[in-house]
């Protein structure tokens, strides 16, 4: 989202990475949430399926991103995103508003968000609701 | 007597409906204003205040409508429907090892379901072992963890395979399946001629929608034209090809594309086959079709009939068949995933019934229906339980199974019918102009015209222009699954099932294995060369799904996931 500071220029656009980890295909949510931020004005990269924890860090600081968007529909969330806080941790990018999104049963969000996790959404968030919530928590860059 | 003589000769048909539109239903917006701007399809198609003979005037009832069991099949495949044979409860199970989806097999058999489906786990569907070092986490999470023959035998443990049809929900590595069910039924002594059922196999549709894929499209529509004549030969009563609308629909398609992208696909595997030599009427009659059906009530009834008549003309006209089964539509259905909440999840006993309700009238052969929980997790067997009474209940209980085809002549229903089957020839027309379905997902064509319709979807419901209730409208904060507890998987399952992969490969004999796996390696490259036998003597042998696949990914190579949106 391009905002104004506080002398008049231009905030860069906040660096999204969506990703899809492991084998799961499932990527309509993942899809229509990456237009919806890049129609906010976020620069987006969606990394395609099939994706490692590693090859996602990688494209969170390669990308310098300020939000991780992870997106799992296939039950494994749990142990994809426990690792991918424990790799986040470890390259110093605790900052990165991490969030996870897809079929995601509440305790386990609440669990999620214990251990690194910002926020989680659910099946029919609205858009609206993730942009917002981007915009007042992303880490400036 | 003026007005007799005007209810005895009614002014022709469009003028007595202008003259209605002016007159009466001009008067009711007078005092009631529509509901809505425009009316329109969930697919996106403008409906008209009503339906009336000028809507029909086009549409032949001997040509374009028929009867049951006749050309072109517009009102159901078979001539008695369900007053003969109800459609097939067929609800898909498949979590963590054989025995656990065994087990919910059983089940499901003992609480009426009369066939049986099979997803399996993310692995399995790729073609990787459970061993593999970065995917174990996935084991039996999402269905069922298959690396060899052995895990069909277990997964298959008592249940009547010459009495029980057997869909099988895979596609990149169907081949491979195929095969070990056909030497599963050998090996316990059923002749291939016995076996019935279904390998989805439609690996067309995983590059536009479901994203679960392995070789490159061309490579792979060429493995699934190997099991089409495989199956023909040695196990004649099995659908090798179940093409598929379901996923591309699930993935945002309209109704109309659903149909247009499936009978593409399908035509193209078809059209394959024709370049080997294999005429059409040998492999056609064993291509079924898998719905999506969705919100839409009657949509869905008039796609499904659409469907069926646009398939029985293009297999007739197009691809020349002459033997009437090759233009004969069966299809099975299921309620639409993508239409469940996780807000309010009893809403979706209701929505699944309605949509199941469509599947019935649409004249579909197989059901499934979703469970209430599936928003979440895979189904609990509470959940499920309920899911299989929603299908009997309208079998037994509504009366719409005991009449053929009861919405066949409406206004509506058949306008739309024809509607739709216009418009899915039109966008057929279109991927044909581009040279296919192959070039149409090279390209990237069919990704794009998905991902737009479910973008548009979006706004659509983000915009309160489209009602989910529970979601944009009546919202409160109801997560009650009226006590149904969600299933969880078992995190034991992957290690018992890497052991289990130890044994299997420590008993076998090596020399057989690398033997068959040579054997295919040999004629994996040539196209045309039927792999089937080679495959199967590597199921036979014991080699894993994973082996077996990475000959092919050897040969063929990998394609590389989109990164559009």
């Amino acid at each position: 989202m391009t905002s104004s500071t506080a002398d008049g220029t231009k905030a860069p656009p906040i660096k999204v990475i969506v990703a899809k980890p492991g084998l799961d295909g499932h990527d309509r949510g993942a899809k229509v949430v990456a237009r919806a931020l890049r129609d906010a004005g976020m620069e987006v990269v969606y990394t395609g399926i099939y994706q490692t924890p590693d090859s996602i860090l990688r494209a969170v600081i390669q990308e310098d991103a300020a939000v991780l968007g992870l997106s799992s529909l296939s039950g494994a969330h749990m142990e994809y995103a426990k690792d991918l806080c424990k790799l986040l941790a470890e390259n110093d990018r605790t900052d990165v508003l991490f969030l996870v999104g897809g079929t995601i049963p509440e305790e386990d969000g609440e669990e999620l968000k214990q251990v690194g996790v910002t926020e989680v959404f659910g099946p029919g968030t609205r858009t609206e609701d993730i942009i917002n919530f981007i915009v007042e928590n992303a880490p400036e860059r | 007597m003026d007005h007799l003589n005007a209810v005895k000769e009614p002014a022709a048909g469009s003028a007595r409906v202008e003259k209605w539109k002016e007159e009466r239903l001009a008067k009711d917006y007078e005092r009631i204003s529509p509901r809505r701007d425009e009316y329109k399809t969930l697919s996106g198609l403008e409906i008209d205040d009503v339906y009336t003979e000028d809507d029909v005037k086009d549409i032949d009832p001997v040509e374009d409508i028929g009867l049951p069991g006749e050309y072109p099949f517009t009102r159901g495949p078979h001539a008695s429907m369900y007053r003969g044979r109800p459609w097939t409860i067929r609800q898909v199970a498949g979590f963590g090892q054989a025995e656990d989806t065994n087990g919910r097999y059983k089940y499901l058999l003992a609480h009426g379901e009369t066939g049986l489906s099979t997803d399996f786990d993310l692995p399995t569907l790729l073609g990787f072992d459970s061993d593999h070092p970065e995917y174990r986490r996935e084991i039996g999470k999402i269905g069922v963890a298959v690396d060899t023959v052995v895990d069909f035998h277990a997964l298959f443990d008592g249940i009547p395979l010459e009495e029980v049809s057997t869909s099988l929900t895979i596609n990149a590595s169907a081949a491979i399946l195929l095969a070990m069910y056909r030497v599963v039924g050998d090996e316990r002594g059923i002749a291939g001629t016995q076996l019935t059922g279904t390998t989805q196999n439609d690996i067309l549709k995983e590059y536009t929608a479901q994203n679960e894929f392995i070789f490159p499209p061309a490579k792979a529509a060429e493995l699934v034209v190997d099991t089409m004549e495989y199956g023909a030969q040695v196990m004649p009563r099995f659908n090798p090809l179940n093409a598929c609308g379901y996923h591309i629909r699930d993935a945002g398609a309209t109704a109309v594309q659903e149909v247009g992208l499936t009978l593409s696909a399908a035509l193209c595997y078809l059209e394959l086959a024709q370049q080997r030599g294999i005429h059409p009427d040998t492999l056609a009659p064993r291509v079924s079709f898998f719905w999506d059906v969705h919100n839409d009530f009657l949509e869905e009834v008039a796609k499904m009939r659409a469907a069926r008549r646009l398939w029985a003309r293009l297999t007739r006209e197009r691809l020349k068949c002459t033997d009437p089964r090759s233009w004969l539509m069966r299809a099975h259905c299921q309620t639409a995933g993508v239409s469940l909440t996780a807000q309010q999840p009893l809403n979706n006993v209701a929505r699944t019934a309605i949509q199941a309700l469509a599947s019935v009238l649409g004249g579909t052969q197989s059901l499934h229906t979703n469970s209430l929980d599936e928003a979440f997790a895979i189904p609990s067997e509470e959940a499920i339980k309920v899911a299989v009474r929603t299908q009997q209940l309208i079998l037994h209980e509504t009366g719409v199974a005991d009449v053929v085809d009861p919405l066949g002549g409406s206004y509506y229903i058949e306008s739309l019918t024809s509607r739709i089957e216009e418009e899915a020839m039109e966008l057929i027309g279109r991927i044909d102009e581009m040279g296919g379905m192959i070039p149409a997902i090279e390209t990237g064509y069919a990704n794009q015209l998905i991902a737009d319709s479910a973008w548009e979807q979006q706004i659509a419901l983000e915009s309160n222009e489209r009602v989910t209730v529970g979601v944009n409208e009546f919202v409160d904060d109801d997560r009650s699954t009226g006590g149904v507890e969600l299933f969880k998987p078992d995190p034991g399952v992957g290690e018992r099932q890497i052991k289990r992969l130890k044994e299997v490969k420590s008993s076998r004999e090596e020399k057989r294995v690398a033997a068959a796996l040579r054997d295919l390696e040999a004629v994996a490259g040539d196209l045309h060369h039927n792999r089937m036998p080679e495959i199967e003597e590597a199921v036979r042998a014991r080699a894993t799904v994973e082996e077996i696949t990475d000959v092919l990914r050897n040969t063929w190579g990998i394609y590389q996931p989109s990164t559009v949106f």
